[in-house]
């Protein structure tokens, strides 16, 4: 016989079916019944943030970083309006997630009800799917159709939303959790196209100038290991999107680090020389690609995603694979090895020759103008913000979760610190949501509780969400803030250098920051302030030392504020039309 | 390059709305849409017609696919199909013009479904440029014809022959 429960029962009791850890959320009156059925069980741990755009990003932070998807539980009105930037955060980055919000009882919907909003008309151009709740009856299939939506095929988030009345304690239902769905009209592609991979095979074992053009499709689908053999093997250079570090590790010799904007002058250059780009799990985004007319002139393009729309979208392919990147790379691997082991020797001696040609010129490209991992700390010299970064890299052992927000700070992060690891980078790359960076961090945390999880964030990317500092004291959350603080929004403020002729127009506010060591120490938390270069290494290791394993650690690092990102992508350009340092910017 | 879709969509509460919002989302144009329940109850079938180059129109369907409450969708403009919309025009004839407007019907093969001393109203189905020229003709019929209101349906279509859309 099966249980008969309520409708608020029957939701959570779906959770725990569906295996969820976690609900990031906050109450309301649409939600209470629904928050009483969470009073009344152990299974799930409820986390309390202060503000539900954190609830999102927490949430999206958990998923990020363990593959499993986050769950929000949100108010109607106010509080589902205010999960919407979370929930665009999540659906532009392909983060699976569930979102549930209360909604006015079905009677009153349309009547302008005291916080009644269309949350599915709110949410509907930034969700991947969204369920309205018309019959508290079908409440486990509801919920189960949306973590299979929100997980499989390119994942993303999907909202239901709860009409009060289907939770009422008063009616019960026969409970039972489905163990399958079947929707005829949602059959994401899996297995991809075995012709397509061999002629893929057959252009990267001819290749003279290949590269791997990694996004983050590769870490949704897990697929870094078949990934790592093809590249290893087939000795190319690996160029990461944003989302795409750590797929391939960051300090292996044949990555290039990042593409774009503010990739590597030689991973732009790379791109832009390739005659064979292997765009695996990345969709050609304007950060990446400059002008879309003048990308990647000479390559052959492949492109591999689990979402038709995405492929030819921008730039169109020679050879598509539509498809899961593990089944796709998986195949691709094996078909590799099949057909490497048919060459003769001269062929292979032949390629052999080519890459040794072509990683010869990425090393005059990196020698030229690469980034420099070893700087140093100058005396009486302000702190540079990479140099910030560098030393987290070392203090951390490479080992950290790196969350970030948006702005310098960030693109100083994705540069610096090497990501050997998938799902260890943590940031907003499609939506650029500034807040991202403390809630995402306390996912991170939650979802890996013995991890050493770092957020590195400008001041006012964490002006956004500092009202986090509670929650994390409230769930003992042990992250270390890194601020680069160069009191400013600096990457606005790097633009209006660059094209607005100096004119700060609206990105300074130095006369009125808060002091953030106090402003850490008020919320309960440890606050260590450095300014001079020469302590910063100190600074680093107090923060990440034995002594405050347990604690929050708000380190507000005073950086040099001129700093700006090198390189930078010029307008209208190639991928190969970059901006590398002050004076090249003040001569053009 | 005009496009004809058909698609197969779930017949349940905002599932159209996220078939308009879409175009509305990504900066296509509707020219018409029309919607209406299947035989099968649980089906709805969307003709839509829109215009773009082959790009926009390949992306236009992708991103249709792409909807969770979409079944199906096929261009019907790939390969030969029936293409109908329905017309009604309420036309003001005096004189003359009233037997110009009559004929004109009559050439058109429009059904005058309501009289009065001053006005036709006239049905007309057709594809949609025959019913542009039928209200071009009225238009022409001289002075003391006017034309007082149109409503048409929009495209519906489907395939010839042996094409069917659907599950
Ligand atoms: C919510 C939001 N509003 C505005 C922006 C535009 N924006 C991008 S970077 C930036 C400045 C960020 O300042 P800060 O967090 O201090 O980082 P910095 O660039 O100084 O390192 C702004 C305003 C954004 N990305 N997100
Ligand atoms: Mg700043």
């Amino acid at each position: 016989m099966a249980e008969m429960l309520s409708g608020g029962d029957m939701l959570i009791r779906a959770l725990q079916d569906e295996g969820v850890e976690y609900i990031f959320g906050y109450p309301g009156g649409s939600a209470l019944h629904i928050y009483d059925a969470i009073f009344r069980q152990q299974k799930i741990e409820h986390i309390l943030v202060r503000h539900e755009q954190a609830a999102t990003h927490m949430a999206d932070g958990y998923a990020r970083s363990t593959g499993d998807p986050g769950v929000v539980l949100v108010t109607s009105g106010p509080g589902a309006t205010n999960a919407i930037t979370g929930i665009a955060t999540a659906y532009m980055d392909s983060i699976p997630m569930v979102v549930i919000s209360g909604q006015v009882p079905r009677d009153l919907i349309g009547t302008d009800a005291f916080q009644e909003t269309d949350m599915v008309g709110i949410s509907r151009p930034v969700v991947k799917h969204s369920f309205m709740v018309r019959d508290a009856a079908e409440i486990p299939a509801v919920v189960k159709k949306a973590f299979h939506i929100a997980t499989t095929g390119r994942p993303g988030p999907v909202v239901i939303d709860v009409p009060k009345d289907t939770t009422d304690p008063s009616a019960t239902y026969a409970y039972e959790y489905p163990s399958e769905v079947n929707l005829r009209s949602y059959k994401p592609a899996f297995a991809g196209d075995r012709t397509q991979v061999n002629r893929v095979v057959q252009a990267l074992l001819s290749a003279k100038r290949p590269v791997f053009y990694v996004g983050g499709g590769v870490i949704q689908a897990d697929a870094e290991e078949p990934l790592r053999a093809l590249v290893k093997a087939s000795r190319g250079p690996v160029a990461s999107t944003l989302m795409g570090l750590g797929a391939y590790p960051g300090s292996d010799e044949q990555s290039l680090g990042m593409l774009g904007m503010h990739g590597t002058y030689e991973a732009n250059m790379a791109m832009h020389e390739a005659d064979l780009i292997l765009a695996l799990g990345a969709r050609f985004d304007d950060r990446v690609t400059n002008d879309p007319n003048k990308f990647s002139p000479k390559a052959t393009i492949v492109h591999l995603d689990v979402d038709p729309a995405s492929v030819d979208k921008i730039i169109s392919s020679d050879i598509a694979l539509v498809g899961d990147a593990q089944w796709v790379l998986n195949t691709f691997w094996e078909a590799y090895q099949e057909q490497e082991s048919l060459r003769d020797d001269a062929a292979r001696q032949k390629q052999q020759q080519d890459m040794e040609q072509w990683w010869q010129q990425i090393a005059q490209w990196r020698s030229a103008h690469g980034l420099n991992h070893n700087l140093e700390p100058k005396k009486d010299q302000s702190i540079l913000p990479q140099l910030a970064v560098q030393t987290l890299y070392r203090v951390t052992e490479g080992e950290a979760f790196v969350t970030s927000d948006v702005g310098q700070h960030q693109m100083f992060a994705a540069q610096y610190y090497h990501f050997d690891e998938p799902r260890r980078w943590i940031n907003s790359g499609g939506l650029g949501t500034m807040g991202f960076g403390l809630p995402s961090a306390m996912g991170v945390q939650m979802g890996n509780p013995d991890a050493v999880v770092a957020c590195v964030t400008g001041e006012g990317s964490f002006m956004m969400n500092m009202q986090e500092l509670s929650t994390c004291l409230q769930y003992g959350l042990p992250i270390k803030i890194i601020n680069l603080n160069n009191q400013a929004l600096g990457m606005v403020k790097q633009w209006q250098d660059m094209q607005y002729g100096g004119r700060h127009s609206q990105s300074t506010y130095s006369d009125s920051l808060p002091d953030f060591k106090t402003l850490a120490e008020a919320f309960g938390h440890v606050g260590i302030r450095v300014s001079d270069a020469m302590e910063l290494d100190a600074a680093m290791e107090e923060a990440f030392s034995e002594k405050y394993k347990n604690r929050l650690v708000f380190v507000d690092v005073w950086v040099d504020p001129h700093e700006h990102v090198y390189p930078m992508a010029i307008k209208g350009g190639a991928m190969s039309d970059m901006i590398l340092s002050k004076p090249q910017e003040a001569a053009s | 390059m005009r496009s004809i879709l058909a698609v197969l969509l779930e017949n349940e509460a905002g599932a159209l709305s996220r078939v308009v919002g879409l175009f509305a989302q990504r900066n296509y144009n509707i020219e018409s849409l029309t919607v209406a329940p299947t035989e099968d109850p649980t089906l709805s079938r969307l003709t839509l017609t829109t215009s773009g180059d082959e790009n926009k129109i390949t992306q236009i369907r992708k991103q249709l696919d792409k909807l969770v409450e979409v079944v199906r969708v096929v261009d019907l403009c790939e390969s030969p199909h029936v293409e109908r919309e329905l017309l009604l025009i309420k036309v003001s004839a005096q004189g003359d013009a009233r037997q110009e407007v009559k004929r004109s019907a009559d050439i058109f093969r429009g059904q005058i479904v309501d009289v009065t001393a001053q006005t036709y109203t006239i049905q007309l189905v057709g594809p949609s440029a025959k019913l542009d020229a039928f209200v071009k003709a009225v238009e022409d019929s001289g002075v003391d014809a006017t034309i007082l209101e149109v409503v048409r349906t929009g495209v519906s279509g489907l395939g010839r022959g042996d094409h069917v859309l659907s599950l």
